[in-house]
């Protein structure tokens, strides 16, 4: 019992610095590829190449000085950003980060835990999340800020609704599992699921850039109309860990990418290089390769997550209601429906 | 065991501990905002509860659908409307002594039937994994069917009452 809560806490402790870290050299690379776009050499003072521009960013953050407005409501004002924050931690519990591996003889999973509902507990936490903007918006106590938070609540509610839909078709190509781990573990043996949900992925992520109000869906924080969106009053560590969020969301979203359309840690002929290098099933070795190439498909997705927000301006508001209700809606109902014909012949839905 | 208790018992005093308090709080608190806060903590308590009984989907679409959508409107809705105390109406004190014994005989009534009625048989789906999503779906698509459409009509009658009350003029 207490070898299987050691256990349990390092994959935690694990997951959490991983996060943390991914987190914070995104934003370091989120410079440097805004840089290599538009043509300049992004930072470069700390450290090589600018190698350490993270955690100078994240002192100077915990250095500033604290402002409390003192007409907000000071315990909401708080509990705002550590809701996001925390929300946004809790979202890497059920992903399958490699295959099973022994260590020491013992066979140990790679996941924080593989929940049999995992796909509704990722919807359950993100749905909360939104508390964390809206209650940081409104205890600014703030007209921007609170207008700020409105849209965020919008957008994320509205955009989930087509998001939701485009899960259903994924998990009707799956096989009827909630599991992230059997969602991967079934790209293994066919293709992966992007074969089958062209339309399903363009939807799904679409949705995943308005939920983690990413440009061009960053409305919520539209500097041009709201000054600084549901941050406004917030300042150092506490408008850092807003920040900060929005990037291991950015993490965690593509992990979920990654895992839904693109097989997660399998890769084409992967069982072809085991076989070629000789590793039996639950070696070491299996387990860091499958999380490499998970890992290449996350930083792949990040980077394109980067590059839409340095090309595309942002959405008017009317035009992003209009997006999220009057096309991807629909159109996520007729991948739906496709999905159901093509499953009835491919043999997976039977009556 | 502790203090001759299990962990799943001591789990479901502190969840029904809270979710009163909460409960109680949502009513006692003075601020609307609080007010909607604390009944979302009381959904995820009585999602605790449903954890309890091993029906983790339901658990999971209480938070989805509840805490995360319609009390995420409710906010909306509240935030927007200028509540200070100044405009707030007041009561006089008849009305609050007549609201009073109206909510108490109310209480009575809810309090006399549940002692009336007899206890509830445990139904024949009583397995313990009748809260998995697989073992739920078949049950309703299959026993549960036409009571499982039914409440879908009803629900999109309320979604078209809702346009047409929100159009602001109908062609």
């Amino acid at each position: 019992m207490l070898a299987f809560i050691i256990y349990k806490l390092i994959i935690c402790v694990a997951v959490f610095g991983l996060s943390l870290a991914v987190a914070a050299y995104s934003t370091l690379w989120e410079r440097k590829l805004s840089a290599l776009l538009q043509d300049r050499v992004g930072p470069d003072r700390a450290g090589p190449f600018g190698l350490l521009q993270p955690l100078a960013d994240g002192g100077k953050m915990f250095f500033k000085e604290e402002i409390i407005p003192n007409v907000s409501n000071k315990f909401l004002f708080i509990l705002g950003p550590s809701l996001v924050m925390l929300t946004a931690l809790m979202t890497g519990a059920v992903i399958p980060w490699a295959k099973d591996a022994y260590v020491g003889g013992k066979l140990y999973s790679m996941q924080i835990t593989d929940i049999n509902i995992g796909i509704l507990y990722l919807f359950g936490v993100v749905s909360v999340g939104v508390y964390g903007i809206m209650i940081g918006g409104w205890a600014s106590n703030n007209k921007y800020a609170l207008l700020g938070s409105m849209r965020a609540s919008s957008q994320m509610i509205s955009y989930e609704i087509a998001m939701g839909i485009a899960v259903i078709a994924l998990i009707i190509t799956s096989g009827g599992t909630l599991s992230l781990r059997e969602i991967v573990e079934q790209q293994d043996a066919g293709f992966a699921n992007i074969v089958w949900q062209p339309l399903g992925f363009i939807i799904f992520f679409v949705c995943a850039l308005a939920e983690t109000n990413r440009a061009p869906f960053d409305l919520p924080e539209c500097e041009a109309e709201l000054v600084g969106g549901y941050h406004t009053e917030y300042s150092s560590m506490k408008l850092g860990l807003f920040l900060f969020a929005e990037y291991i969301n950015m993490f965690i979203s593509s992990a979920v990418m990654a895992a839904f359309y693109f097989g997660g840690y399998n890769f084409p002929f992967a069982q072809e290089l085991y076989d070629a290098m000789g590793l039996a099933d639950g070696s070491k070795w299996i387990a860091i390769i499958g999380f490499g190439a998970y890992f290449t498909k996350i930083f792949l997705f990040i980077s394109v997550f980067m590059w839409i927000r340095w090309t595309l301006p942002r959405f008017r508001y009317d035009q992003l209601m209009n997006l999220g209700w009057r096309i991807l809606l629909p159109l996520s109902l007729l991948n739906l429906a496709i999905t159901v014909v093509v499953e009835f012949f491919r043999g997976h839905i039977t009556f | 065991m502790l203090l001759g208790y299990t962990i799943t018992q001591w789990l479901f005093g502190i969840l029904s501990f809270l979710s009163i308090m909460f409960g109680l709080m949502v009513v006692f608190s003075r601020n609307p905002v609080n007010s909607v806060l604390y009944l979302v903590l009381t959904f995820f308590c009585i999602a605790g509860h449903y954890l309890l009984l091993n029906a983790q989907f339901l658990a999971v679409v209480h938070i989805v659908v509840y805490a995360g959508a319609i009390m995420v409107l409710f906010l909306f809705v509240i935030m927007l409307m200028d509540l200070n105390h100044d405009n707030e109406p007041q009561k006089t004190w008849i009305s609050k002594i007549i609201a009073g014994i109206a909510g108490g005989m109310l209480l009575c009534v809810l309090v006399g039937s549940l002692k009336g009625s007899e206890q509830l048989g445990i139904s024949q789906y009583g397995s313990s994994q009748i809260g998995m999503v697989k073992n739920l779906g078949k049950v309703l698509f299959s026993e549960f069917l036409f009571p499982f459409e039914i409440a879908s009509i009803l629900l999109l009658a309320a979604l078209v009452g809702s346009i047409m009350i929100g159009k602001k003029e109908i062609k």
